[in-house]
């Protein structure tokens, strides 16, 4: 067996917050996520780096948190879901899952907006065939992939607009 | 540090394959030791004539650079590795390293001139990126070594390649996959190199279909020929992506796909391929 390791200081910010944490290593950032910090939305889905309902955006990139040791983010900025409304407001790219019926259970959901989010940041005017790159790595077990397309063209459009 | 921890310790580059290993059991290390935070390790750099890699730079980064895509089967292979998140975070080392029977990047890299640069204790080693891999799961690598740098070098005038890997769906590892990089002066193919990925213990190099196109006009013939040279140098096993003669017959035919792809990149044409998945 392994020995009892200590705590490792972790600071780090999460949707703006400044966080400083004490954290087993071992612990996943999606543990802390929703564990620690209580932060719920970025949901497990299959935990062996397949489905993609644990992205979240790192320093603006997309990762699985499932894959990912919390005392990795060190010094990082990480926006979960619970993150992209501003003042009340729901961030563009949820209201056009809304407008657009782009969940059905809405367990990937969470996932899917993030990548979207990183696909957006770069790409104004993505392609059908881009957005469906961007999202290959997030699963609907619904398989509600139609909408959520229609999602996030509608999302490209009111974003860009703006 | 490594020497001091043991060969039970393992390094942590990308993760993206340690850590789901480690979730299974597969993996159970007594120490993790992260170089992710180890500045000067992500790069990718022109001189000489070659390309230089950071051992931590990621798939992703190697999608998006410029140098990389003036050799196609580099962007082929980054731009298709899994998915968006494991590419932001998976490395090229990590990969070499991790020495996965179906990873991409060995099955790419053997067919260029490839070295792999090592870190140890007493200094370090270049030696050739076919010498590194020597089983599944197994490279030259001593506990307290390091992979520092991959260098390739770059490919000369008329020469071009593809790779083109086939899976169920983006986040899996491929069921079979084909590098082919052709060297033509006009319609003559003067040097050819091919590996198959996923159907060994270890990227394959298929040097009879390399031979049956080298000095030959490439034609539908010389091309079944060497799809029947690399149907015979796979060795896959049946398993739950496919049967063994499944993947026979996949190889061949991304064999031949490739071949038509390289040949049309050789003669300047702009062709976009990457993985292919559902």
């Amino acid at each position: 067996m392994p020995e009892a390791v200590e705590n490792v200081t972790l600071q780090l910010t999460v949707n703006g917050k400044p966080r400083s944490l004490s954290v087993e290593p071992r612990v996943l950032l999606v543990e802390l996520l929703r564990e620690i910090l209580d932060l719920t939305g970025t949901h497990v889905g299959c935990d062996t780096t397949y489905c993609g309902a644990c992205t979240v955006l790192m320093n603006g990139a997309a990762v699985k948190s499932c894959t990912m040791f919390a005392v990795q983010a060190e010094g990082a900025e990480v926006l979960t879901v619970e993150g992209l409304e501003k003042d009340g407001e729901l961030h563009p790219i949820q209201k056009a899952f809304g407008d657009s019926y782009g969940l059905q259970c809405g367990y990937c959901t969470p996932g899917l907006m993030l990548s979207t989010l990183q696909l957006l940041s770069k790409n104004k005017k993505p392609t059908e065939n881009a957005i469906r790159k961007a999202i290959a790595g997030n699963t609907c077990r619904c398989t509600g992939y139609q909408n959520i397309l229609k999602a996030i063209q509608l999302a490209a459009q009111n974003m860009d607009g703006a | 540090m490594l020497s001091q921890l043991g060969d039970e310790a393992k390094v942590l580059a990308g993760g993206q394959s340690l850590i789901p290993l480690m979730k299974l059991r597969f993996a159970n290390p007594s120490h993790l030791v992260d170089l992710n935070f180890i500045s000067g390790t992500s790069y990718i750099k022109e001189e000489n004539n070659a390309l230089r890699f950071g051992a931590l730079t990621r798939h992703a980064e190697i999608e998006a650079s410029p140098i990389a895509a003036k050799i196609p089967i580099l962007h082929d292979c980054a731009a298709g590795i899994a998915d968006v998140q494991v590419r932001n975070r998976g490395t090229i080392g990590g990969s070499l390293a991790e020495a996965d029977p179906s990873g991409d990047w060995a099955t790419v890299l053997i067919t260029l001139p490839t070295e792999v640069r090592c870190l140890g204790r007493t200094g370090e080693r270049s030696l050739p990126l076919s010498d590194f891999i020597k089983d599944a799961y197994t490279t030259t690598l001593a506990n307290d070594e390091l992979v520092r740098e991959v260098v390739l070098k770059v490919p000369p005038k008329g020469s071009s390649g593809a790779y083109l890997a086939f899976k169920r769906s983006a986040p899996v590892y491929p069921t079979a996959s084909a590098a082919v990089q052709l060297t033509m002066e006009g319609d003559i193919c003067k040097d050819a190199a091919i590996a198959l990925g996923c159907v060994g213990l270890t990227a394959i190099r298929a040097k009879e279909a390399e031979a049956a196109l080298r000095g030959q006009l490439i034609t539908d013939k010389t091309k079944s020929a060497a799809m029947e040279a690399a149907r015979i140098a796979a060795d896959p096993q049946t398993d739950m992506r496919g049967s063994a003669d499944y993947k026979r017959t996949l190889v061949a035919a991304l064999v031949k796909r490739a071949i038509d792809i390289a040949m049309r990149r050789a003669a300047g044409q702009q062709v976009e391929v990457s993985h292919i998945y559902a």
